[in-house]
């Protein structure tokens, strides 16, 4: 069967959900696919969380105007969505004499940019704000409007105020293939074999943006540079206070610490070409070469503090800036590629400009299309939280009396209810994956990392789907978390009297 | 609405049992006894393999029924039981907040409280594998639940990390299951778990044990698919041409406890290096007054047996100082880890007690010594107390009973060292 859209989007991430969300303000058929079982889950998922102020890119790059433009609107898009954002303010610490007119310079930059609040610290002042900072930091340039977000959590939200909307998102959709008509897109090709019509694709793939493209004849490469990152224990989340960063160097703005909305300390990341666009693994050099940078910052950062290690890809376009544009041909075709940072402090801007260039090719597509304004609700409900009642457990106990399962602890380390679990599981948009419980609730990401309540959530899940505990994964197919029931197998005898091929 | 109680446990694992039924039977009337899991007895109730209760009942137990002993005469005690009640807090004045699904929010406050939340695993990042994420990856005891209680076998070819007690049991639990488990890694030169495990867990299952070996990276996408194993030297530096990649969908890590703590640190107890536990005195008694701890949250333990009797030290302390009939000693007895010595519970002695004649210490030693002594000084150094050992191992936790006889009026400290065999000694034992 074929399904009818006005618009697909490929590519779950940060950026395909905030231009899912973006046009579902308008009377449009949208949907949006995914390859993996959640959104979020590739460059979106693994990145440091910042929302820059905007002063560091350059002038006349799409990257710097759509920075500055997103920036003030962060705090209207987490009180519409219930993201938890901070802003926190970043600091750019100088240790050497000459980089102090380094950051002077900088300053200009941004306020020439209009950016508000821009100051250059002196050492007394900086360790005033960050007492624990280097002894021999020596000045910093403070951006008061530079601020940390779930990336994670902001890309759900923008999902489900979508789907709220009207919006579709296809999980484990791979687009495959993309078929035109007389010059114009007009279907997308799934894994599965499902055919999508649109006259409308906009190729939000994100690491995979260049085989998107090349499927309608476009060639250009996205090459994954990786960025591995330490998490901290929460114990060790005010050590810092701001967004830390040191120097920027001509390719990166080096590695950072910042605390993280969660109360985590993030420590990140390197920036090493890869070949493999799945390669997420953690190095060994790789970790030294952050702890490096991070004990460069802080000398104090706590060795056995770290609960985990992670790496993200950037996906990297030569010529170093966004490329957020239609095809002449074949129309209806947009190529949202290369977005890498700052691409998560843009994106509501990425959204607006996407939404403009359609408006702009919509009466050139075959069959016309009008960006008429439809019900638009922004908002998400917040479900209760029990993190967020710590200081009011009387209000909880209102929660609690009208559904009991908030007052069962699941999550020991992060104090996870049942209750918060089964609401996400009862979502209209969710992903029933270990993982997909983790990022929206926490459960499971705490110090001891699921080794409690890992065996509960999958018990949970399980229940809620109607599956058996052997189906549930930790982040999709091929991910499973169990092999057999105990006593279905059977055991090899050899091996059991020690006669098997390691005697 | 704040109920108050003359004693509240936290944890009803070996420790918070064996606690509350020491308490009733000290004469404490209002008990209660917290405990965040749905049933009683912590960790023993997934532990079904034998070896409990040797030292304490005279008799071979599974973890179960060394369980079931202590929870059959709680149940008919009367202590308060709260199951599925999660502690988030306890202040310094002994209030505690906890959560359940029956009644939601509840607010209490103690006279006196013992900690007994036992430890928990360490895992992948305490020893930081570089590689993937893999879904694949569990701690021993994860495994050990979820084949033992849940009943799902959680893979299929299996390489365990850590030679632990649990790692050992695990990896003879798995292979019986029908598991092919393809080795046991340790990266120090001996295995950090009781001899008799390693006998029973892998040489009769001929379980290779690859003593100075470590993951050194993890591959596999979604599921886990291989590891590269490594040798180290004995500086732990890793060697290159040792490399050898394995084929495995799951890798168990046993690599070591935490005393699980956070509730201490909130109530603002200081730690112990070594131990990982609250300092404490002889009664297991904390820093705050009336605050007790026993157990694995106060020092991981290999014998279920010594919890139980730790708790019930520490369960006739709260007894009495609930009764408020314990006496000083005029200057505290500082006890301190020499050389060769991790560390030495209790931290310090504190009370006078006419009626007691040893106090018995728990220690666990740096490395594996042959022929040695346990030497006991005090603050002059002169040796007070030596015991001879013809082996020691950091694995296996050392006890000794000091006749408090031994003790002179004025002494302020007591220093435990290892020394060599052979000098001359006038302690006992």
């Amino acid at each position: 069967m074929k399904a009818e859209y006005d618009v697909i989007i490929i590519g779950g991430g940060v950026v395909g959900t905030a231009i899912a969300r973006e046009l579902s303000r308008y009377q449009l058929k949208i949907c949006l696919l995914e390859k993996d079982a959640d959104v979020a889950t590739g460059t979106s998922k693994a990145n440091s969380g910042i929302i820059h102020a905007g002063y560091n890119a350059a002038k006349e790059t799409l990257k710097s105007r759509l920075n500055i433009e997103s920036n003030p609107q962060f705090d209207r898009i987490a009180r519409d969505l219930k993201v938890p954002f901070q802003r926190i303010g970043s600091l750019v610490v100088a240790f050497a004499k000459e980089d102090i007119s380094r950051l002077k310079k900088e300053k200009q930059v941004g306020l020439d940019k209009g950016i508000t609040g821009l100051e250059i610290l002196n050492q007394e002042e900086l360790r005033q704000k960050e007492p624990e900072i280097h002894p021999e930091a020596r000045a910093a340039l403070l951006a008061p409007t530079a601020g940390i977000i779930s990336p994670y959590l902001l890309t759900i939200a923008q999902a489900e105020n979508a789907v709220k909307n009207g919006a579709e998102i296809r999980l484990k959709s791979e687009a495959v293939d993309i078929k035109c008509k007389s010059g114009a897109v007009s279907a997308v090709v799934t894994r599965d074999g499902s055919e999508l019509n649109s006259r409308v694709m906009i190729n939000a793939a994100g690491l995979y943006a260049d085989e998107i493209a090349a499927l309608v004849g476009e060639n250009y490469e996205i090459t994954p540079r990786k960025g591995e990152y330490n998490l901290f224990d929460k114990e060790y989340g005010d050590l810092v206070n701001h967004v830390i960063f040191p120097m920027p160097s001509e390719e990166s703005k080096g590695i950072l610490i910042t605390p993280t909305v969660e109360g985590n300390l993030l420590l990140g990341p390197n920036s090493n070409p890869v070949e493999d666009k799945e390669d997420l693994a953690v190095t060994r050099d790789g970790l030294e070469e952050i702890w490096e940078g991070g004990r460069s910052l802080y000398p104090d950062l706590p060795a056995d503090g770290v609960i985990a290690s992670f790496a993200g890809l950037r996906a990297s376009l030569p010529g170093d800036d966004f490329k957020i544009e239609a095809l002449e041909e074949p129309v209806g075709f947009i190529d949202v590629a290369g977005i890498q940072s700052p691409g998560l402090s843009s994106a509501p801007a990425i959204a607006t400009m996407v939404r403009d260039i359609l408006a702009d090719i919509a009466p050139a597509l075959p069959e016309k299309l009008a960006l008429r304004e439809a019900d638009f609700d922004p908002e998400l409900k917040k479900l209760p939280s029990f993190q967020d009642y710590k200081e009011r457990l009387n209000k909880w106990q209102d929660i609690f009396l009208q559904n009991p399962d908030y007052g069962e602890i699941i999550c020991r380390c992060e104090h996870v209810t049942r209750g918060e679990i089964v609401a996400e599981l009862k979502k209209e948009f969710t992903s029933a994956t270990l993982n997909g419980i983790k990022r929206r609730t926490r459960a499971g990401g705490g110090r001891c990392q699921g080794g409690f309540c890992g065996p509960r959530i999958a018990e949970i899940i399980a229940e809620k789907l109607g599956i058996s505990p052997l189906e549930v994964t930790k982040s999709g197919p091929g991910s499973e978390i169990l092999w057999a029931r105990v006593k279905d197998v059977k055991p090899d005898r050899d091996l059991v009297y020690g006669l098997g091929d390691n005697k | 609405m704040m109920r108050e109680h003359q004693l509240v446990i936290i944890g009803a694992g070996p420790a918070g049992l064996a606690a509350a039924l020491e308490a009733e039977k000290a004469g404490i009337e209002d008990i209660v006894l917290l405990e965040r899991d749905e049933y009683l007895g912590g960790i023993l109730q997934q532990c079904i393999h034998n070896g409990f209760g040797l030292d304490y009942f005279g008799e071979e137990l599974t973890g179960p029924e060394y369980a079931e002993r202590f929870i059959d005469d709680v149940r008919e005690s009367s202590v308060k039981i709260r199951l599925k009640t999660m502690v988030l807090n306890i202040s310094s004045d002994k209030k505690i907040i906890a959560i359940n699904e029956e009644e939601g929010m509840i607010f209490l406050k103690a006279q006196a409280i013992i900690l007994a939340m036992g430890c928990r695993e360490r895992t992948r990042e305490a020893i930081k594998i570089p590689g993937t994420r893999p879904a694949g990856i569990l701690t021993a005891g994860t495994a050990q639940r979820f084949i033992n209680i849940e009943g799902y076998l959680p893979g299929k070819e299996v390489v365990i990390l850590g030679s632990g007690d649990i790692g050992l049991i695990m990896a003879r639990r798995m292979a019986l299951e029908g598991a092919k488990v393809k080795g046991v890694l340790e990266i120090m030169p001996y295995s950090s778990g009781l001899v008799r495990n390693k006998v029973q867990c892998l040489d009769d299952f001929g379980i290779p044990l690859k003593l100075q070996h470590t993951v050194d990276y993890i591959y596999g996408k979604q599921r886990l698919e291989a590891v590269d194993l490594i040798q180290v030297d004995d500086n732990f530096n890793r060697l290159p041409e040792t490399r050898e990649r394995i084929e495995c969908d799951t890798l168990l890590l046993s690599v070591g406890l935490i005393p699980e703590n956070e509730l201490s640190r909130d109530m603002g107890l200081k730690l112990a290096p070594g131990s990982g536990g609250p300092l404490v005195n002889e009664l297991r008694e904390t820093e705050i007054p009336g605050v007790y701890a026993c157990g694995n949250v106060l020092q991981v333990h290999d014998l279920v047996d010594y919890v139980s009797e730790e708790a019930e030290v520490a369960a006739r302390g709260a007894a009495n100082f609930i009764r408020d009939s314990l006496k000083k000693r005029e200057k505290e007895i500082i006890i301190e880890p020499g050389s060769g010595i991790n560390f030495v519970i209790p931290h310090k002695i504190s009370y006078q007690d006419e009626s007691r004649k040893l106090i018995r210490h728990f220690l666990r030693v740096d490395e594996p010594r042959e022929n040695i002594k346990i030497v006991i000084r005090d603050e002059a150094g002169s040796r007070i107390a030596s015991f001879g050992r013809e082996i020691v191992t950091p694995g296996e936790m050392e006890t000794v009973k000091l006749p408090e006889t031994l003790i002179s009026e004025g002494t302020d400290r007591l220093n435990f060292s290892i020394e060599a065999e052979g000098v001359e000694e006038n302690g006992k034992q």
